[in-house]
């Protein structure tokens, strides 16, 4: 004989209340996906599952990763925890160092130059006839790869001994003013990553005087004709006028250089492959994976580019956010 | 012009001169290099070739017959083409459709998810090569185009999807009201309406979303190595460099094959090219 709960215990009431729950629940559940705008989701769904799989994931884990020893593993049971380890290796081993200082110094020459070069031909060519041809002509390199360019400055920077004949431009021009040959990638510390870096603005200037062009292009003629009239000097209109009109534009180029900059790779991977105190951060990375299998490593030098990069991205997301709220 | 002017604007004409030669003679000696005998090139300069340029015999296609057959670039070349058309009109497709979803939809979280977007056009691939490596190699993906379409489709999507943005944002609300009172769904909208006059915008963000994978040297070097016969023209000049580096023959004719695409692309659809660019930073 069985027990017969009265009351609200009773084993009916039970199932009806959580059968009431249960539909409650489904309706909610119901009401809750109706309200998702699935049609507006479904625009940018593919979009965001590829940006979540191969850009948000991997950010987390890599940072994590950066906390673990060497190994090709992610994770596992060959991977052991080193706490700080990979960071102090980063910041006090002499060739990390030297990636390090190698960075900055591309970041500081690199950024200067091209900005610096772009500006003085947007304004100059503006005065010429030939401006097209010219900037078609500064402007080639940007389409062409970094491995390309690469090979175009090796071989001007070629070396033959002073007994040979020079096939190198640079080495040419240097024997034919009665100097030595130069070994122009070899010469550490500063010669060799002059040279490098020369590769590198050479590719850019392109990108950054076609910016700077429109820009200027922009500016109302009559202002600079009214100063010139008033008398003012060209430098004088140029240094007052032009330069803070064309400031907002080059400050936004001179942010895209850096981020460029800072990840520079290519040009170093193919023309000494960081050797002779060359080596930059991304290089390195690229070693400590791939020829090293120290996983560990290489995610802490991954994370030092996106700290150096973080500034930029917050930059950015605000100059867009203010250019949304003006809209 | 009055003599005057001529010689104060001297200077001026001068220091262009300068820029001009600094950045075409690199790439004219390659050009000339690549077509000059080996025996030539290892002994003499390639401004040389110019007291006698007209009288023949300097000249030959023998390098690149080299590099395209013996090296195996002709490979390299297709590999390049396979895996850059492919993943730059899979990421111009899926950012269309998000960029319009961005632009003209409402949706919570619309905002921030764009915010995410904008931040991640910076960020380093660096970040994002040692998670993703072991799931290549489990879903037999490293090594493979589909990995790589993947890949850079995925790597693309922030500054194409924001380029496109851009333009979408600026077509006039009243056409979607139009279109919404004839009874278009969004994505008829989408597709007949705002598909079509965005092509020109599109277009720059293919040429140059094409032009940055061919010239990808990192993310092939990542997931394609694996297997070498995959590899595109960078990595197979990156690896003549190391192997051969003084073999200029083969060296200057392979990096004229790896830039005549580009150059071709540039010089015939510059316009497009320096609107993308354009679009891209100005708007800033």
């Amino acid at each position: 004989m069985g027990v017969r709960t009265k009351g609200w215990r009773s084993p009916r009431r039970i199932t009806l209340f959580l059968g009431r729950l249960f539909l409650q629940g489904c309706r909610a559940v119901w009401r809750w996906l109706r309200s998702i705008r699935w049609r507006s989701w479904g625009f940018v769904a593919p979009a965001l599952t590829l940006i979540a799989f191969f850009l948000v994931y991997p950010t987390v884990m890599t940072v994590a990763r950066s906390f673990f020893g060497r190994g090709t593993t992610l994770f596992g049971p060959t991977v052991e925890f080193v706490g700080l380890r990979n960071w102090t290796y980063v910041f006090t081993n002499p060739v990390m160092l030297t990636a390090l200082r190698n960075n900055a110094l591309w970041a500081v020459l690199f950024t200067a130059c091209t900005v610096g070069f772009g500006l003085v031909l947007a304004v100059m060519l503006d005065r010429v006839r030939y401006e097209r041809l010219v900037k078609s002509i500064i402007f080639i390199p940007a389409a062409i790869s970094m491995v390309g360019a690469s090979v175009v400055w090796k071989f001007v920077y070629a070396y033959k001994p002073a007994d040979l004949n020079q096939i190198g431009v640079l080495n040419a021009i240097v024997v034919a003013f009665g100097g030595e040959p130069v070994g122009w990638l070899i010469q550490r510390p500063w010669i060799n990553n002059l040279c490098l870096i020369v590769v590198g603005i050479w590719m850019w200037t392109g990108f950054c005087m076609v910016i700077l062009s429109a820009a200027y292009k922009n500016i109302p003629k009559p202002l600079l004709e009214a100063a010139r009239i008033d008398g003012a000097t060209e430098w004088r209109v140029f240094r007052n006028i032009i330069l803070p009109l064309l400031a907002p534009t080059a400050a936004v180029v001179a942010t895209t250089m850096v981020v460029q900059v800072l990840k520079i790779f290519d040009i170093i991977f193919v023309m000494t492959n960081g050797n002779y105190s060359t080596e930059v951060i991304a290089n390195r990375m690229y070693k400590e994976m791939f020829n090293f299998f120290n996983y560990g490593r290489a995610s802490a030098l991954a994370v030092v580019l996106l700290i150096l990069i973080v500034p930029f991205m917050i930059l950015n997301i605000r100059r867009f956010a203010a250019q949304e709220g003006g809209r | 012009m009055n003599p005057r002017k001529l010689i104060a604007k001297t200077p001026l004409h001068l220091t262009i001169l300068v820029f001009a030669a600094i950045w075409i003679i690199p790439t004219l000696g390659l050009l000339i290099t690549s077509f000059r005998d080996p025996a030539n090139i290892a002994g003499s300069g390639w401004w040389t070739v110019f007291p006698k340029l007209f009288s023949g015999g300097q000249f030959s296609l023998e390098n690149y017959i080299g590099v395209l057959r013996g090296e195996g670039l002709t490979r390299s070349f297709l590999n390049s083409l396979f895996i850059s058309v492919p993943a730059t009109a899979i990421s111009t497709f899926i950012a269309s459709f998000a960029a319009f979803g961005f632009a003209w939809m409402r949706f919570n979280g619309r905002k921030i998810l764009f915010m995410l977007l904008v931040g991640l056009m910076v960020i380093p691939l660096q970040m994002t090569f040692i998670p993703i490596l072991p799931i290549y190699s489990k879903l037999k993906l490293a090594g493979t185009f589909p990995g790589i379409w993947l890949a850079h489709t995925a790597y693309g999507l922030p500054l194409t999807t924001y380029l496109v943005h851009n333009f979408m944002a600026g077509i006039p609300k009243d056409l979607f009201d139009s279109a919404s009172i004839d009874g278009a769904s969004p994505f008829m909208t989408f597709w007949r309406i705002v598909i079509p006059i965005s092509v020109p915008a599109l277009a720059s963000v293919f040429i140059f979303q094409f032009l940055w994978i061919w010239n990808d040297l990192l993310v092939a070097l990542v997931y394609l190595s694996a297997r070498p016969n995959v590899a595109p023209l960078t990595v197979s000049i990156a690896n003549l460099v190391t192997n051969r580096g003084q073999d200029w023959e083969l060296l200057t004719a392979a990096a004229f094959v790896s830039m005549a695409l580009p150059l071709v692309v540039f010089f015939s659809l510059q316009r497009y090219f320096v609107r993308g660019i354009l679009a891209g930073s100005v708007k800033g």
